[in-house]
């Protein structure tokens, strides 16, 4: 029976594009249906009543959204290219470090980027610390998942891109090749993943949008 | 073996009575090791970094933070008694949910109880809508797990604590006319055997939830 597979998104949200690498890696097709996040579709609204955002996945017509969630609901529904390890213990630690992405890293790190002057030093030197520990975990392994991507490495897509948007943007360095060579290593692996080649938008384009989004901010600075 | 199992975490904490919950729904023994979070000791410092609070699981020697990870990792090391269901796209509505309880619904009770008085109205409004929506997820069911307590019943026992002690706020935001569902549902989770033997006793809470806001707030 034809599954079918929906995923609600938006080509500059990097939360949507988490979602789009592990379809494909999984090898399952899918349709997307690009959000206008200005303008969100009646549909996209009804299926994400809660919090009204992308990413989310339609299967057989029920939705999930949260892209760590739906990221396990791939994982357990298409049991090909596991991407979340198998040993509980791994597994806990990749769920630990992919919210600590999003929960405190991400927020941490927009305060380094958005801080004023005065008080921008300091914000530096707790982003780091917190990119130091992430970095720390990659220990000697390629990727987070070890010998390929594994789901640590999809949630750290921000990592990978939302950093150098942001620093060019921003025109605040966080994260150098010579205070994080391992990330950075990591950061280039990354990105050269033929999946992730065909799912990551130009930096250039990224770079542009963000200018537009944050308009009204860099305004004010 | 119990020596191979500990948990670092403090009586008061619901997030560490959390996983209390789970190793009692398990019978797993562990070592409890009771931490004073205005005093953390240096084991717990050690073993989260990244957080610095409670709980923290330690399994031969390997710690865990964050206790909604704790609780899944419990889940897929002792595998009998599931706590999450077995359909993946129930377990996904489990989680979502829970997170919802940790993001949305806590956060905002945490406004009701600072907001000034010009925004009090309106953070328990939100509030309210929040409470309804998880309410809502209810259905029908005895517990948000079916028949028996599962891991969205665990996650939401932060709802519950807010049901016993929020006489001591002097507020009624969980109203059992406005929450006749949700209510019901507290009451049955506060008589299940394994959250009555973790739920800390009434007056103790109260006593303690009174004395924190005191001193957030000054006292009333």
């Amino acid at each position: 029976m034809a599954q079918e597979v929906k995923l609600f998104g938006m080509w500059a949200s990097l939360y949507s594009r988490r979602i789009e690498i592990a379809l494909k890696m999984k090898g399952v097709q899918f349709e997307f249906i690009e959000e206008d996040l200005q303008n969100k579709s009646p549909l996209l609204l009804k299926h994400n009543s809660i919090h009204k955002k992308v990413p989310v996945l339609l299967h057989n017509g029920m939705p999930i959204a949260e892209s760590l969630i739906i990221l396990e609901y791939i994982d357990e529904t298409w049991l090909d290219n596991p991407i979340l390890p198998r040993d509980p213990y791994d597994r806990a630690m990749a769920r630990f470090w992919a919210r600590f992405i999003d929960e405190k890293l991400i927020w941490i790190s927009w305060d380094a980027f958005s801080s004023k002057e005065e008080d921008q030093g300091k914000a530096i030197e707790e982003a780091c610390k917190q990119l130091k520990a992430l970095e720390n975990e990659l220990k000697e392994k390629e990727f987070f998942g070890g010998d390929t991507l594994g789901y640590l490495d999809i949630a750290a897509i921000m990592v990978a891109s939302w950093f150098g948007v942001m620093q060019e943007v921003m025109k605040v360095e966080l994260l150098t090749e010579e205070n994080f060579p391992i990330l950075c290593q990591w950061v280039g692996k990354f990105v050269d993943c033929p999946i992730v080649k065909e799912c990551l938008p130009r930096k250039e384009k990224m770079v542009e949008f963000t200018r537009v989004l944050l308009k009204d901010f860099l305004a004010s600075k | 073996m119990a020596e191979e199992v500990k948990l670092f975490g403090s009586w008061a904490s619901p997030y560490t009575s959390r996983v209390k919950v789970v190793l009692k729904l398990k019978g797993i023994e562990y070592e409890n090791v009771e931490e004073d979070l205005s005093n953390k000791s240096p084991l717990l410092l050690k073993y989260n970094p990244i957080h610095k609070k409670v709980p923290v699981f330690l399994h031969h020697g390997k710690p865990i933070a964050e206790s909604l990870i704790i609780i899944e990792y419990i889940d897929e090391t002792w595998k009998h008694n599931p706590i999450l269901p077995i359909d993946p796209y129930d377990r996904a509505m489990a989680r979502f949910w829970a997170k919802f309880i940790d993001e949305k619904i806590q956060p905002a009770v945490w406004k009701t109880l600072l907001a000034g008085e010009n925004e009090r109205e309106a953070a328990i409004e939100e509030a309210h809508q929040l409470l309804k929506t998880l309410e809502r997820e209810l259905n029908g069911k005895k517990f948000f797990g079916g028949e028996s307590l599962g891991f969205l019943d665990v996650a939401g026992n932060v709802v519950v604590w807010l049901e016993v002690s929020q006489e001591a706020l002097g507020m009624n935001l969980l109203d059992k006319e406005k929450f006749p569902i949700l209510h019901e549902w507290c009451q049955r989770v506060l008589d299940d055997d394994a959250f009555k033997q973790v739920m800390p006793p009434k007056e103790k809470l109260l006593a303690f939830t009174r004395a924190r806001f005191e001193a957030f707030l000054g006292p009333k």
